[in-house]
């Protein structure tokens, strides 16, 4: 695969990059990859029941959500976006409790970051991008939807629908695919005809774009002019961030079962050979952005905060049971408040129990 | 009762069909047009609704009126459009989404499931979901294939919905009203063969302003003494005029109009049997698993004692909505209705 596909109108940027943006871009790295890497510690010691690492994708996921204006703009992740959370600045510890199975969407608070809740339904979230855009189109805000799904999820209806809707209403939509190049344990061959994402959005009036997903800065330059041209009334467009999934899908998942093959093992080297981080670093330094030293601080900073961050979510409260059905519905029905109620009495009823037997 | 085989709709004697006041779509029209006008941050979509005015002409002129961008035909994708609304109401706006047929609901099953009912709870109250999902719904004008069908048993099973079927004009306008400013997902099932039907709107009556929680939710659309046709939507007129029939044989039948599906109306519904002993649930869904089987376990529930019978459902069959004429064979008829009342009253 041709992963240096960076090319003039493929997220190379107009003039030198801006250092402060550089330096930006770097620490959300850093600080991705250390919280990624104390989440896998965290289900290894029980803590999550599971997790999903996003080994790899960094560079997609920082480069894509750091293009968006915070309170202006709105991203719909799927599970696995971590990056994008960090660069919105969300409440990190409230994101990691969907990890920690506190709640499905997890505890952040959307509205404050633009950060919608986790969505497992791959695909699911895409439409209510474009029905958000066209909502903040009627409002005349200028805000920007960002729809993240992967290769896999390239393939739900919901995403065709929700492209041909974007560019018959030209609303401001990114639909942003990270093609990690496997959905699950299905490689990118047999899930995608034709091989490209991006090359769809042809037929749904939009301008499509690939770019390489391990350079943070391709995806920015990328994403920000999508944004830019959604702002301006230009109407939707299709980043596909060419990265691979590094890791397992899941801590559950084994990946042995099927890459096996010697060209899919040098496949995964290939990719592990960009690291992106790493081609961030060399960036930064070419650039002139930083120096090793301040590269340094940098990843001890983020080892520091992630650590705090995995204490934070260790330490949190389990939800009260009476939130199952406080949260369902503004005016909870009749029914859900009885069997609230019965719920209170049948666990008022063992917990005493517990005492009892226990003492 | 030979003569009841033929029984149609509005042409049964005691109960001519009402020539004043508005059709039903007429009454929807109006109360959209009243909430598009009181509220700037509602919202009309869906396939057809703009410039055709919808097949059913309810949102006929509502574009004309509020422009383009507050009545919007859409590509034909349910569930784009369900999950365009989700969307809508996340950017502040309360969408009031069209799907065109009950059966093309099914294509947007994962939005309306998975995503509008669950992402004020998955959100924790962040993301409320002021969406009125209007479905057109139930069999009675021999539709083809995925037009007649009643789902009621499929959204009310849903955490996080609620379900409202109106019977009458009047009460499609004001439980329209009701629906569309509660704060949580409504799906507003309006019953088709009923659209054409005349009846007064009273326009001062409004609507409740906190939801179906703040108002009588089941209505005594008749009186009676002797046993509880309990039923919703369409089947509310053809148990009227089983009534009327019951009626001239010395049967006072009291019709209970059902309202909200979800949340049932349980304590009026059990006040209301209590009064006959006597029960039998009406209703259009093929009858295992569906609502029927919950208004049955309801009254088990709650007035098992005071029960003369056990109460009966008069239902469509389990099959796919059938074809054409045999239509008239799924959907409950008049004798049929009065078969089971005549049981539960042998008890």
């Amino acid at each position: 695969m041709d992963t240096n596909s960076a090319s003039p109108g493929r997220g190379t940027p107009p003039g030198p990059p801006d250092p402060g943006l550089l330096r930006r871009l770097y620490r959300d790295l850093a600080l991705t990859r250390a919280i990624d890497r104390e989440s896998l510690a965290l289900q290894r010691q029980g803590v999550f029941p599971a997790y999903v690492q996003v080994l790899g994708q960094e560079a997609a996921q920082v480069g894509s959500a750091a293009a968006l204006e915070r309170g202006r703009d709105f991203a719909f992740p799927t599970y696995r976006e971590l990056g994008a959370a960090v660069a919105l600045d969300a409440d990190l510890t409230g994101y990691l409790a969907s990890h920690r199975a506190l709640w499905h969407g997890g505890l952040w608070n959307p509205r404050e970051c633009g950060l919608a809740p986790l969505n497992a339904v791959v695909g699911g979230p895409v439409p209510h991008a474009v029905g958000w855009a066209m909502g903040a189109q009627l409002d005349g805000t200028g805000g920007c939807a960002l729809a993240y799904f992967g290769d896999g999820a390239s393939s739900q209806g919901d995403i065709h629908e929700a492209m041909n809707f974007a560019g018959v209403f030209r609303l401001p939509v990114v639909f942003f695919c990270q093609n990690n190049r496997w959905a699950l344990s299905v490689p990118l061959r047999e899930q995608v005809a034709g091989g490209s994402v991006a090359a769809r959005a042809a037929g749904y009036g939009m301008p499509g774009v690939q770019v390489d997903g391990n350079d943070v800065l391709a995806v920015h330059t990328a994403v920000a002019e999508a944004v830019r041209r959604g702002r301006e009334g230009g109407g939707p467009t299709v980043v596909e961030a060419l990265t691979y999934r590094r890791a397992p899908h899941s801590t559950s998942d084994d990946p042995t079962r099927y890459r096996g093959t010697p060209e899919e093992a040098a496949e995964e080297a290939e990719w592990a050979g960009r690291d992106p981080l790493e081609l961030a670093r060399r960036l930064l330094l070419a650039e002139g952005a930083a120096d090793p030293e301040w590269l340094d601080r940098t990843d001890r900073a983020a080892a520091l905060r992630a650590r705090r961050h995995a204490d934070e979510v260790a330490a949190l409260p389990e939800p009260s049971g009476e939130e199952m059905f406080t949260q369902v519905l503004e005016h909870p029905t009749a029914a859900l408040r009885e069997q609230q109620e019965e719920w209170r009495e049948w666990h008022g009823y063992r917990a005493d129990w517990e005492v009892a037997e226990n003492g | 009762m030979a003569d009841l085989l033929t029984t149609e709709p509005g042409a049964l004697p005691g109960e001519p069909p009402a020539t004043t006041g508005l059709t039903m779509q007429q009454a929807i029209n109006r109360a959209l047009a009243e909430l598009l006008e009181e509220d700037p941050r509602t919202l009309v979509l869906g396939e057809d609704v703009g410039r055709l005015g919808g097949v059913f002409r309810v949102t006929d002129g509502l574009q004309q009126r509020f422009g383009r961008r507050r009545v919007m035909d859409t590509p034909l994708a349910e569930s784009a459009i369900v999950g365009m609304s989700v969307g809508l109401a996340m950017a502040g706006w309360k969408p009031i989404p069209e799907l065109q047929f009950d059966g093309f609901a099914y294509p947007a099953i994962d939005q309306i499931v998975n995503q509008l009912a669950r992402m004020r709870y998955r959100s924790r109250g962040a993301l409320p979901m002021p969406v009125t999902l209007r479905v057109p719904s139930y069999g009675g004008i021999q539709a083809p294939e995925h037009h007649g069908e009643s789902l009621e048993a499929v959204f009310a099973h849903v955490p996080g919905l609620k379900v409202v079927s109106p019977s009458t004009p009047g009460e499609a306008y004001r439980l329209l009203k009701t629906a569309v400013r509660d704060p949580d997902p409504v799906v507003f099932m309006e019953p088709k063969s009923r659209y054409w039907d005349r009846g007064p709107v009273d326009s001062a009556a409004g609507a409740a302003e906190d939801g179906p929680e703040d108002e009588p939710r089941l209505r005594i659309a008749r009186p009676g003494r002797h046993a509880t046709l309990v039923t919703w939507g369409a089947m509310v007129r053809r148990c009227l005029q089983v009534a009327e029939l019951a009626a001239a044989d010395g049967v006072d039948l009291e019709v209970v109009d059902l309202r909200w599906l979800k949340p049932v109306d349980a304590d009026g519904l059990a006040a209301a049997v209590r009064r006959t002993r006597r029960a039998v649930v009406v209703h259009e869904a093929p009858r295992t698993a569906g609502l029927g089987a919950e208004i049955s376990a309801l009254l088990m529930e709650r007035c098992f004692a005071d029960l003369r019978s056990p109460v009966r459902r008069v239902t469509g069959y389990d099959v796919p909505t059938p074809a054409g004429p045999l239509e008239e064979h799924y959907l409950p008829d008049a004798d049929r209705i009065l078969l089971a009342v005549q049981n539960v009253l042998e008890n």
